[in-house]
């Protein structure tokens, strides 16, 4: 195999075999929480790809060139924390100064991107499979990228779904979650794409 | 400075922390209620086993996070306070992560990352806000115990279902007959990430129906 196909391999796997909302449940927060509307949640798949790529990236970059070589790896999750902490911290800045609107829509969700499981697993997944660098970065793309689309469609059927008449007890959060449920069964199929 | 302290650990010792223990376990569930945490509560309940060991993992950290929270909580302010809460956190749960490797081997892997990230379960940053950093250490204390159990209770909900579905089985020991299985009755689907997805949306659907206050 060569390399460039090993990249294109990762990028489909992680950004639709394994979607890392659907199939690894990572970032289930926002995907409840912010999918209301798709604008919305086009934005906020935007914030969290560029905070995963950039946190991908350096995590690795942290984890195999420093704490390895010094033997520290058990400093490893305060490490990855402080950096997605202050990546987040850049973006609500960014957003504050030059969306402001898209700020103000985000509310308490922004700053809790900090606490978006995506993030902190999509650094934990690369550093568990032993990608390499170049790898790492695709891979951390892809999975943002992923979360962008599979929030952007639940957005569309919640629009829709304001007009459909759903069970009071189901309202909100139970319909969604059941919805998911069969958006991840589609997703299944995507699982025959990469054999071998 | 000291008495004061005092006062106020004896004023909480009481009804105070007592009330937040039994709110935690049903009232404010963290599942059921006020959905906080659902990553894990998705991917981890395919079977019992992994979710009681979550739960309990979940829970010393958020009881060891809290209570360091409370008795720092006169030196926190402003915005490092969060940075101050993910650290603790995430040493606790580094400590946590180290035990389980040492002592349950098996588990440790079977959990793989969603041990580490403990660290991002929005459960335990928002009790570190919402009590942590505002109640003294004994409320604070058992605010965190009763959140915990509260929400082990809701992990094992899910994994009963899931698991019984699946396999036939609780905690790994059979209880339906063997044909449910042996003859392909059983919801292979279930231990799928679908399944979760459903059972969550049902469970949640059926606590509204009976439990919502009009």
């Amino acid at each position: 195999m060569t390399s460039e196909t090993s990249l294109l391999v990762v990028f489909i796997s992680m950004a639709l075999i394994n979607n890392l909302v659907l199939t690894k449940f990572l970032g289930i927060c926002p995907y409840l929480g912010v999918s209301r509307r798709v604008d919305m949640a086009f934005g906020m798949g935007c914030a969290v790809t560029f905070v995963i790529t950039i946190s991908g990236t350096l995590t690795w970059m942290i984890n195999n060139l420093v704490l390895q070589s010094i033997g520290m790896e058990y400093l490893k999750y305060i490490a990855f924390i402080m950096v997605i902490a202050s990546m987040v911290q850049l973006v609500e800045m960014y957003v504050r100064k030059f969306f402001p609107p898209l700020y103000d829509s985000f509310g308490i969700f922004l700053p809790l991107i900090t606490t978006n499981c995506a993030i902190l697993g999509t650094c934990l997944f690369i550093d568990l499979w032993h990608l390499r660098f170049l790898q790492a970065i695709v891979a951390s793309f892809a999975g943002g990228l992923g979360f962008t689309l599979v929030i952007c469609i639940m957005g569309g059927i919640r629009e829709n779904l304001e007009w459909a008449d759903v069970p009071r007890a189901l309202r909100g959060a139970g319909i969604t979650l059941i919805t998911a449920a069969i958006m991840t069964l589609a997703f299944m199929g995507f699982s025959g794409m990469i054999k071998g | 400075m000291a008495t004061e302290e005092k006062l106020e650990i004896k004023k909480a010792g009481g009804p105070e922390a007592l009330t937040h223990f039994i709110r935690g376990l049903w009232e404010e569930n963290a599942i059921f209620r006020q959905m906080l945490g659902m990553c894990p509560v998705l991917a981890v309940t395919a079977q019992m086993k992994p979710a009681l060991t979550m739960g309990v993992a979940t829970t010393f950290v958020l009881v060891c996070s809290n209570t360091v929270v409370s008795l720092m909580r006169k030196l926190l302010t402003g915005h490092l306070r969060i940075l101050m809460f993910t650290l603790t956190i995430a040493t606790f749960v580094t400590i946590a992560d180290l035990l389980l490797q040492a002592f349950l081997p098996e588990m440790s892997e079977k959990l793989g990352p969603y041990v580490p990230l403990i660290i991002v379960n929005c459960l335990i940053i928002g009790r570190a806000e919402a009590c942590g950093s505002r109640k003294p250490v004994v409320t604070s204390f058992f605010d965190a115990l009763g959140m915990g159990m509260g929400f082990t209770f809701g992990l094992l909900v899910l994994a009963t279902v899931r698991e019984l579905l699946a396999d036939g089985s609780l905690f790994g020991a059979m209880v339906l007959p063997d044909a449910y299985v042996g003859q392909g009755f059983n919801w292979n689907v279930m231990k799928l990430p679908a399944g979760a997805f459903l059972t969550l949306g049902i469970l949640l659907g059926l606590s509204n129906y009976f439990f919502r206050k009009k």
